[in-house]
């Protein structure tokens, strides 16, 4: 399966130019960029271990890509994203989120169905890489 | 016109309480030298009079008939602060290029009006006026809701930045469908639908609005299969994925039910018709603040009212209304589709619904300076009759922060719903992509598609089979002021 989250998962992965041109994008409107990385893909698991802090009042993408090549190259089994980070009043938010790095082989996820009262049944999202241990998730 | 000496207010007491008729404006409802103070509600009418019927003195009656007035004078308005509670005509502008038209400004104490009350609001503002006979029609153009007000209203449950943090989507506008066809599939075949449209690349499917419990499928059944749709669509792409299951029904008690049910179920989002009435809206909307739902509104019934500009209610003001009364997503208009929408008037409704103070835009419809204090963001919803094809004027037009639905133009692509879907998802990343890279999308747009197609079969057949359609048709909601080219 090809997990769909983030701002461009359904286009072919994007090369290092193509990230870069989105990276300075956002940094052009001001936004703090910052990589993040999980083994743990659950559509609610809201926070990814952050590699680093939002980089703010950054001018230049090759920043980020350093950071991008760095991330990738200590969890090349993980999944790693780009966030954008906006603190304009009303948004203060972020402003794109996009995977830069997939695991070579996602494994997806279980749906497990606990039937209950009458017909109604109470989901579970579950993926198959946590049923072991963190690290130990994806590859060999 | 602020010159009107004759027919003004009657000053002396005993003269102005005689009994008998008189007309407005003596009675005090007009006031050319009026400034509103800054917790004044105003209100901006279109006014037709009856022949003969001074615009003055019409305005001075809208004025009247919409606060304190009634026909003919009363002793009893001498027993309270009268000259607070009347509204005050305190302008009025011949309406650009439409002989027999009118422009008038009135100004509400806020005293007159309950807080967080839409009800109250408008039974005041829209009540009787609407049936006044010395007027052959009247509209509502906009209102200015002054802060102190605003803050009394809860606003939506989640709004727009909190909204993209539950669904963990960013920087691209949502994409939905509605379930086709409206009416008599069961709620087996439905959820089919649900299931590949979601799974193709959507994040959203939607009940139509008139999907409520009929015999071919009740509305139990509806949720139960849909949930399975959504939830077996989110385990197959790790995306948050949804489903508006529309609670829209009879009385609260069966909407509530109903909502009670579909947050039993895991669903993260519900809908409601605006036919239900604004009592309704304001309940279920604090049901779903309190059950962190997501509150989608269809805006069935309102061109009843919006459509014709000499008479009813801008929907500039049914979005103001709305956000106010607390609803997350509106249907708010396409420009491009096949439902009415002047591009600048239908901008004019996505900015009242999602910035957080509108300055006066008369190019946009918008009359008055509105702040609003912090009130959550509504997500305007496009919707009926656009395609993949028209991707790069849909995010030109209406930017990020707007669901795209695509109905017939997911669920009607030659090779299946699933197809439609992600011809719809790959056509909006390759445009915003694109868009941040600098490309110019709106002259570039059909390039850019016909590139992302080279490696998406679905969007290729997207695009071949719609290519010709649009609904190119004069609008009637049009604003009345143009801009007017300066010379270089």
């Amino acid at each position: 399966m090809r997990l769909t989250q983030g701002t461009f998962s359904f286009l072919p992965d994007l090369t290092d130019d193509q990230i870069r041109a989105q990276v300075q994008y956002a940094l052009d409107k001001g936004w703090a960029v910052s990589v993040e990385y999980t083994d743990d893909p659950h559509p609610r698991n809201t926070y990814w271990e952050m590699y680093g802090m939002p980089m703010f009042d950054l001018k230049d993408a090759a920043g980020v890509m350093a950071e991008v090549a760095a991330c990738r190259k200590t969890f090349p089994n993980h999944y790693v994203k780009v966030n954008a980070f906006d603190s304009t009043r009303g948004f203060e938010t972020m402003q794109m989120s996009f995977i830069v790095h997939r695991p070579p082989n996602e494994k997806g996820f279980a749906l497990v169905r606990a039937e209950t009262a009458g017909r109604n049944i109470r989901y579970t999202t579950r993926a198959y890489a946590t049923e072991r241990a963190e690290g130990e998730r994806y590859g060999s | 016109m602020g010159g009107m000496q004759e027919g003004g207010e009657i000053r002396d007491a005993k003269d102005r309480y005689k009994a008998g008729v008189m007309k407005y404006a003596q009675m005090g409802y007009w006031d050319g030298e009026y400034e509103p103070k800054e917790t004044d509600v105003l209100a901006l009418f279109r006014i037709t009079p009856q022949e003969g019927v001074d615009p003055i003195e019409a305005a001075a009656a809208v004025a009247g008939e919409s606060s304190t007035a009634t026909w003919t004078v009363v002793w009893t308005d001498r027993l309270t602060a009268a000259d607070a509670y009347r509204a005050k005509a305190y302008r009025v502008d011949p309406v650009p290029g439409s002989p027999g038209q009118y422009f008038a400004y009135i100004a509400y104490d806020l005293d007159l009006f309950e807080e967080g009350s839409i009800a109250n609001l408008t039974a005041s503002i829209i009540g009787n006026v609407f049936g006044f006979k010395p007027l052959k029609a009247l509209r509502l153009e906009d209102m200015r809701i002054p802060v102190a007000y605003v803050k009394t209203f809860q606003g939506p449950p989640t709004g727009i930045v909190v909204e993209r943090e539950r669904l963990d989507k960013f920087g691209r506008p949502l994409l939905g469908a509605t379930t086709k066809p409206k009416l008599g599939l069961s709620g087996k075949n439905y959820g089919r639908v649900v299931y590949e449209a979601l799974k193709g690349g959507l994040d959203f499917t939607k009940d139509d609005e008139n999907i409520n419990s009929q015999p071919f499928m009740h509305w139990r059944d509806r949720f139960l299969f849909c949930m399975e749709a959504v939830n077996r669509a989110q385990a197959a792409t790790g995306e948050v994925k949804g489903h508006y299951l529309n609670v829209t029904a009879a009385t609260m008690e069966d909407m509530y039910e109903r909502a009670e049910f579909a947050k039993e179920l895991g669903s993260n989002i519900i809908m409601i018709d605006l036919i239900i009435g604004y009592t309704a809206i304001q309940s279920i909307s604090k049901w779903s603040r309190r059950n962190d739902m997501i509150l989608h509104l269809h805006r069935a019934g309102h061109s009843t009212y919006t459509r014709q500009k000499s008479h009813g209610v801008s929907f500039r003001v049914i979005s103001k209304w709305m956000r106010l009364a607390g609803v997350d997503h509106i249907h708010a208009g396409t420009i491009v589709g096949k439902l009415e929408g002047d591009p600048n008037s239908v901008q004019g409704f996505y900015n009242v619904l999602r910035e957080p103070h509108n300055p006066v835009d008369l190019q946009r419809g918008i009359f008055f300076d509105q702040h609003w204090a912090g009130l959550r963001k509504v997500m305007p919803v496009a919707s009926g009759g656009i395609h993949a094809g028209q991707m790069h004027q849909l995010l030109t037009y209406l930017g990020d922060d707007v669901v795209l639905q695509f109905g017939g133009g997911t669920i009607g692509h030659p090779m299946g719903i699933h197809a439609g879907a992600t011809a719809n998802r790959v056509a909006l990343e390759a445009m915003v992509l694109a868009r941040n890279e600098g490309r110019d999308i709106w002259n570039e747009g059909p390039q850019i598609l016909a590139n992302a197609a080279k490696s998406c079969t679905p969007l290729r057949a997207a695009l071949d089979t719609w290519k010709d359609v649009t609904f190119d048709y004069a609008s009637t909601d049009t604003p009345d002021f143009v801009p007017t080219p300066t010379a270089a």
